[in-house]
């Protein structure tokens, strides 16, 4: 045989089989869960925006790398789809289309493509496509669907409150906290199924825990920061509860209820924009539960989980920069 | 649970598909290439002559420095000349051809088999045998393994730590001769022990050789002071960091050496390499080579004489395959791809890895996505993603104080990599400059 054509190249010559496409693919498949109580609960407009926003973050994305950047197509690297789902699940169910499309291309083209592209934004994509969606349009981005067990009919549904506006109207007009939980028109067990007001991905807390636990094992996210972020919301809140359980909600309010579990699962974790050391994701993730709290607690808005981390991505390089790993033999003045 | 090293390391497919087939002695090539420099340190020199007519274990050419070696004659023949030949790197390198012709061995050197348990020799004779007999450290560094031995004024050493890791997938050489030469292992690890002065040994081993630790625990009683150890199967086990971390949980300091935390690390191989030197008077000529990959016929573990060209040893395991990508001496984490077949065996060769044309192609390399996978592999606590955009900007001082200095190369950061950024050829680079830079600081 010719062996004129060998290939030669540096150690090492075997490569692990995960690869970024495998990654996006495993979050997107950890969000399957999720997808599929919303669609129980909110019927074919859970589908309508989900198809609507991931084509729209594609096309955006297609778009961007072909006549911006004029790279190669990034389209089948999966981060597009999976920016799309994120979107999706970041929004209310019954939003109108053009405001989805704008969404995705404030989040592709201004939260990622302007910074070059998958890797190099500071930012969570979606986040900032939702942030932008919820300053811009604050009343179609407030005004949730109320669940409906298979409803397929695309009537217009009903709106509700959220549970965490809910208890911070009835806070704000000096009612206790234990007699507006009860005011509610469903309760915790509801609320962990998924039965309750809120964006189209969040509402299930034990949907998102099992995509979790799929991330966890697949070894696409580590433990620390959504531990971290659950850890210090429920401390905080706890600590606040103890002091006047009247004014304060507890912690597995505030745990369940919102965006907390998606964003500590799914958007905290993404990452492009989180810190790379144990010791960095545990302050990153502390940052966002500490922030999220006081936003809910005494900022404008009911929830507050969307600004903490996109606040705390912010801290990323600091975060990165300050706490290193510890250097196999560093000496007393290295550490 | 099983002992390992705290920080880092990955688990990639074993693959060790010739561990269950015996050495086997592979027949003389009709020429062979020594280069003089087949070890870490200066060139030997070479003693011989054109048309000089050599006996297998002549010395051919002599150690050029105390970090140098010896180097003999693994054939009898005539020498055709010396010249500049292409060795595994790719580079061409001074080397002394020799014309085989029989295999007539020098008279003093025992071929007996029987077992020589006798260490009643000095430590100073035992060091003086092993640099005469040009043993280096087998395991692919080939540091002179007489250098290793002598502890500099200061410092005292309370272990040898016997590396039968084989930690590189694919590569079974040193499984294999712990299997066949254990007894020689253990002698030969006394003689180590002597010839720094030391009482402790221990053997380390990882999991994924169960029969090779079952065998070697059976025959320790028979001999003071060393130990084996079963490690958790993780790369880079084998680099002596990692397994002085492992056994000892003590920490070489950053830039030092394991000397500085009381320890000398031989591999298995070498282990009997010393033996054969001391007990048999026997330079090192021979080694055993893995032939090894997914598409080889015959996967083999052979003993070779230097020099052979690994296309004789490729012959021997059923042939070269039709699709062959890329040809490796050595494992396929460290090992060098070879441009052609015919460089010679040097006493550094593990193994000779065939990858096929699908295996050899590295993937589509993507933005780096910030993951943080090689940072957590990291096995030196290093920042590959940081120091690789740092070489690729020519910070040459970011990278010295982030340490690239302490890289040893084991590629776990590159292998881990999901967007195939090629972390450690970046870090190679900054690894060669700063160095470049810090001699020209000392001068």
């Amino acid at each position: 045989m010719n062996t004129n054509n060998l290939s030669v190249s540096l150690s090492p010559h075997m490569s692990h089989k995960d690869s970024v496409k495998s990654i996006m693919y495993t979050v997107v498949i950890a969000l399957i869960p999720a997808f599929l109580v919303s669609v129980y609960f909110f019927g074919l407009d859970a589908i309508r925006v989900q198809a609507l926003a991931v084509a729209a973050c594609v096309f955006f994305e297609w778009l961007f790398q072909k006549f911006l950047i004029k790279g190669d197509n990034t389209i089948p690297d999966g981060s597009a789809i999976l920016t799309g789902v994120l979107l999706a699940f970041n929004v209310p169910a019954n939003l109108p289309w053009f405001i989805i499309v704008i969404g995705a291309l404030v989040a592709i083209g201004i939260g990622k493509m302007s910074f070059g592209g998958l890797g190099k934004n500071p930012f969570n994509p979606a986040l900032v496509g939702r942030v932008f969606l919820l300053i811009s349009f604050p009343v179609q981005m407030t005004s949730w669907p109320k669940v409906q067990v298979l409803n397929f009919a695309m009537t217009d549904a009903a709106t509700g409150a959220t549970p965490l506006a809910i208890m911070k109207e009835g806070i704000a007009n000096g009612e206790p906290v234990s007699k507006i939980i009860n005011s509610m028109p469903t309760s915790y067990s509801d609320w962990m199924l998924g039965e309750m007001g809120g964006s189209l991905g969040e509402i299930s807390a034990l949907a998102l825990i099992l995509g979790g636990l799929y991330m966890l094992w697949k070894k696409v996210i580590s433990f620390h920061t959504p531990v971290a972020v659950l850890g210090s919301i429920a401390l905080f809140t706890g600590i606040l509860h103890l002091v006047n359980p009247e004014i304060f909600a507890g912690p597995g309010f505030h745990l369940i209820t919102g965006g907390v579990m998606l964003g500590a699962i799914y958007m905290a974790t993404d990452m492009v924009t989180s810190p790379m050391t144990p010791k960095g994701m545990w302050i990153y993730g502390i940052g966002i539960g500490v922030i999220t709290v006081l936003i809910r607690v005494w900022g404008a808005y009911p929830e507050g989980i969307s600004f903490a981390i996109l606040i705390m991505n912010g801290f990323v390089p600091l975060i990165n920069r300050g706490m290193k790993p510890k250097l196999f033999g560093a000496k007393k003045e290295d550490k | 649970m099983a002992k390992t090293f705290p920080k880092g390391g990955v688990h990639p497919a074993e693959n060790k598909l010739s561990a269950g087939v015996g050495i086997k002695e592979m027949p003389l090539p009709k020429q062979v290439v020594i280069p003089v420099s087949q070890h870490i340190g200066a060139p030997a020199k070479p003693v011989v002559k054109r048309g000089d007519v050599v006996k297998t274990g002549t010395l051919i050419a002599k150690s050029g420095g105390f970090v140098s070696a010896n180097i003999h004659s693994p054939v009898s023949g005539k020498v055709k000349k010396i010249d500049n030949v292409m060795e595994s790197g790719g580079f061409k390198k001074q080397s002394v051809i020799i014309d085989v012709d029989g295999d007539e061995w020098e008279d003093n050197i025992d071929r007996g088999d029987e077992l020589n348990k006798d260490t009643g020799k000095s430590a100073e004779e035992i060091r003086n045998k092993i640099a005469d007999s040009g043993i280096v450290g087998l395991g692919g560094a080939t540091f002179p393994t007489h250098v290793k031995l002598s502890v500099p004024e200061g410092k005292t050493v309370d272990h040898i730590i016997i590396n039968a890791v084989e930690c590189e997938p694919y590569l079974t050489a040193d499984h294999r001769v712990m299997l066949e030469k254990a007894h020689e292992i253990m002698v030969g690890t006394q003689l180590l022990m002597k010839g720094c002065g030391v009482e402790k040994a221990i053997i380390g081993i990882e999991n994924n050789k169960p029969n090779a630790i079952k065998h070697l625990n059976e025959i320790a009683g028979e001999y003071n002071g060393i130990s084996v150890e079963g490690l958790k199967v993780k790369y880079p086990q084998g680099g002596e960091k990692q397994l002085i971390k492992a056994l000892l949980n003590r920490e070489v300091p950053s830039g030092g050496l394991p000397l500085d935390v009381g320890c000398v690390v031989q591999n298995v191989g070498t282990a009997i390499a010393v033996y054969e030197a001391v007990q048999k008077n026997k330079p090192l000529i021979e080694r055993v080579v893995t032939v090894t990959g997914k598409s080889v016929k015959e996967p083999a573990n052979l003993l070779v004489r230097i020099g052979t060209p690994l296309s004789a040893l490729i012959e021997e395991s059923g042939g070269l395959p039709e699709d062959t990508g890329k040809v490796v001496n050595g494992g396929p984490m460290m090992g060098k791809a070879v441009p052609v077949l015919n460089v010679p065996v040097t006493k550094g060769t593990s193994g000779v890895l065939i990858f096929n044309k699908k295996e050899s192609k590295r993937g589509y390399t993507h933005n780096c996505i910030r993951c943080a996978r090689c940072v957590s592999v990291c096995p030196m606590g290093l920042e590959p993603v940081l120091l690789r955009n740092a070489a690729q900007a020519e910070n040459w001082e970011l990278l010295e104080d982030e340490h690239v200095m302490d890289c040893i190369e084991c590629g776990s950061c590159s292998y881990t990599c999901p967007a195939n950024v090629p972390l450690l050829d970046y870090i190679r680079l900054g690894k060669s400059t700063v160095s470049q830079i810090i001699r020209s600081r000392k001068n």
